[in-house]
């Protein structure tokens, strides 16, 4: 069962077609790491596949109702923001917003959701801070606890690890393959093609226009590959520590 | 939570059982609470039914939707500084009720100022929307509110400019400075449908605007309805101030400042913030309007001169706090 599928999928902004032809399915225990140059449309993919922006052809979520939608996929936008000096509970809290019928509180069953993301994110000792005074690592985190919190079975998360120092960025991707080691699916568009080669299950390249491939790290990042999407040439080695990916040169 | 609740509740009730029994006439509280409820012929009566009970009633309800409107439009915006009137129906309210001055409507016809100062509020309001479009993001709305707003405070410094009559000029600059003095139950039942019906509108909003706290697009993927969100919000921003301003006049800074001093009372929760702040607009309108009339009670001291005078050093206060907590 997936729990995305884009067929033929495409975005305009204007005349210009800036994304087209676009078919992926996402299924069920994946991490999908989403690579591309800067402009290559990564968070319009991810935003017309949510229907946040006008697309063409089909999205399995697009098509649902708001309500369904933000059950079936947990959306954590690149920009950080947190408008108002709530504390670190309330925000997660606000992850159960699909959950909820018009008037209704949270229930024990969503308590328990905000709990488990709480843990899960290792906010304990932040319950009750300011989430506006925490630095932007640990404000990042609760962002990740309150889509985690929505217990969708898709979290689609924009440059989730931007800003983190590398103990949190690893923990982070960890913290994506636990959720798909439950069954859960994540699709995750990354800059750092180190980390996405050591922890997505599968990774897509978008690259003019379309996905330039689509598959396992270690045949997706291939010299050709990478230089015809980044314009750099790479180091991959398979190594008993996994799969490494360092990228060395920019070529032209 | 409750504490805040009870506490702000029974200021409300205490501050509304002052404005019935503090004026001019000289009733002991006792009597006018008989004479209100009893209603025996006589000028008691007279004055709690027809003087006093409409202005309490007016002061709260006009308190209330201020404070309300305000807190719905900064949880909107996410924005302490965004005020009811930034979507532009308080100025095209004034001018509705300022052509009726000059034109001597308002002289001639009992209700023609409030039903024109609604009347304006309305046109204003639908051509915010017409400009900021269904869609829109917020900034589109403020745009299109401060532009309407500018064009509804230059016309009314045209009709002022233009002014043959140093009276009806007088006039309008009286009204425009906001009172609840001489209104009746007229007043009130010309109001009450509307600011029920705009703060049931209103009412709805708490959960989208929790939802905004993390932005446009995380709350639309969570399922919260933008385009309907903020529909809701504009039109029942404007029904609330729009009946506000058309039995009162334009009072200002309630919708500023009461949320800002309630924000941290209630966890910053923009939801939570609606209630408390209609609660706390309600005690700053009824406050002020006990104000005027204890002190300097002969000279007919404008409401919203006093909320002006109240509100603007303690929005000072707030700002250099906010400056100190650095956020």
């Amino acid at each position: 069962m997936n729990v995305l599928s884009l067929q033929d999928f495409g975005v305009k902004r204007g005349r210009r077609q800036i994304l087209g032809g676009i078919t992926l399915d996402i299924a069920a225990g994946e991490v999908v790491g989403l690579i591309g140059p800067n402009g290559a449309g990564k968070t319009t993919l991810m935003r017309a596949a949510l229907g946040l922006i006008p697309s063409q052809g089909r999205s399995s979520i697009a098509a649902m109702t708001a309500r369904d939608r933000g059950r079936a996929a947990a959306w954590m936008p690149q920009s950080r923001e947190i408008a108002w000096p709530v504390d670190v509970e309330i925000l997660i809290r606000l992850g159960r917003t699909p959950h909820l019928a018009r008037g209704q509180k949270m229930t024990a069953t969503d308590q328990a959701a905000v709990e488990r993301a709480i843990v899960r994110m290792g906010l304990e000792p932040f319950r009750h801070r300011t989430t506006t005074r925490l630095s932007g690592g640990e404000q990042a985190r609760v962002l990740i606890a309150r889509s985690l919190a929505q217990e969708a079975p898709l979290l689609m998360a924009d440059e989730p690890t931007a800003g983190l120092d590398p103990a949190h960025q690893i923990a982070t991707m960890q913290t994506f393959g636990q959720l798909a080691a439950e069954g859960r699916s994540v699709l995750v568009s990354l800059h750092d093609l180190g980390l996405a080669a050591r922890h997505c299950t599968r990774l897509v390249i978008l690259h003019d226009g379309g996905i330039a491939a689509d598959g396992a790290p270690r045949d997706v990042l291939t010299p050709d590959l990478i230089r015809a999407a980044f314009g750099i040439s790479a180091y991959l080695k398979e190594t008993p520590e996994g799969l490494i990916f360092q990228p060395l040169e920019v070529l032209t | 939570m409750m504490r805040l609740a009870i506490l702000l509740g029974s200021l409300v009730l205490a501050l509304f059982m002052g404005t019935l029994l503090i004026g001019p006439a000289d009733i002991s509280p006792v009597q006018s609470l008989h004479a209100l409820i009893l209603g025996e012929d006589g000028p008691m009566t007279l004055v709690m039914r027809e003087i006093r009970l409409p202005r309490a009633i007016l002061g709260l309800l006009i308190g209330a939707s201020l404070g309300l409107a305000g807190a719905a439009m900064q949880g909107y915006l996410r924005n302490p500084l965004a005020d009811p009137g930034l979507i532009g129906v308080s100025g095209s309210a004034a001018l509705g009720a300022v052509l009726s001055i000059q034109t001597g409507l308002a002289a001639a016809i009992a209700l023609a100022l409030p039903m024109m100062a609604l009347g304006g509020a309305l046109i204003g309001v639908l051509l915010v929307l017409l400009l900021a479009g269904p869609r829109g993001s917020s900034l589109t709305l403020i745009l299109a509110g401060i532009a309407i707003s500018a064009f509804a405070g230059a016309l009314t410094s045209l009709v002022l400019n233009l002014s043959p009559n140093p009276y009806a000029a007088s006039e309008i600059v009286f009204w425009m400075m906001g009172s609840l003095a001489d209104r009746s139950m007229v007043h009130v039942w010309i109001a009450l449908p509307l600011i029920v019906a705009g703060g049931l509108l209103l009412a709805s909003l708490p959960r989208g605007l929790d939802a905004l706290t993390l932005g446009e697009d995380a709350a639309e993927a969570m399922g919260i309805n933008l385009t309907r969100l903020r529909l809701s919000l504009v039109i029942g921003t404007a029904a609330v101030v729009g009946a506000s301003t058309a039995v009162a006049g334009a009072i200002g800074f309630v919708g500023l400042v009461v949320p800002h001093l309630l924000r941290p009372l209630v966890g910053a929760r923009p939801g939570a913030l609606l209630w408390a702040s209609a609660l706390g607009g309600a005690a700053m309108i009824l406050a002020s309007d006990i104000f005027v009339r204890v002190v300097l009670p002969e000279r007919d001291l404008k409401l919203g001169v006093v909320t002006a005078l109240v509100g603007a050093p303690l929005f000072l206060h707030l700002i250099y706090r906010t400056r100190r907590d650095g956020v």
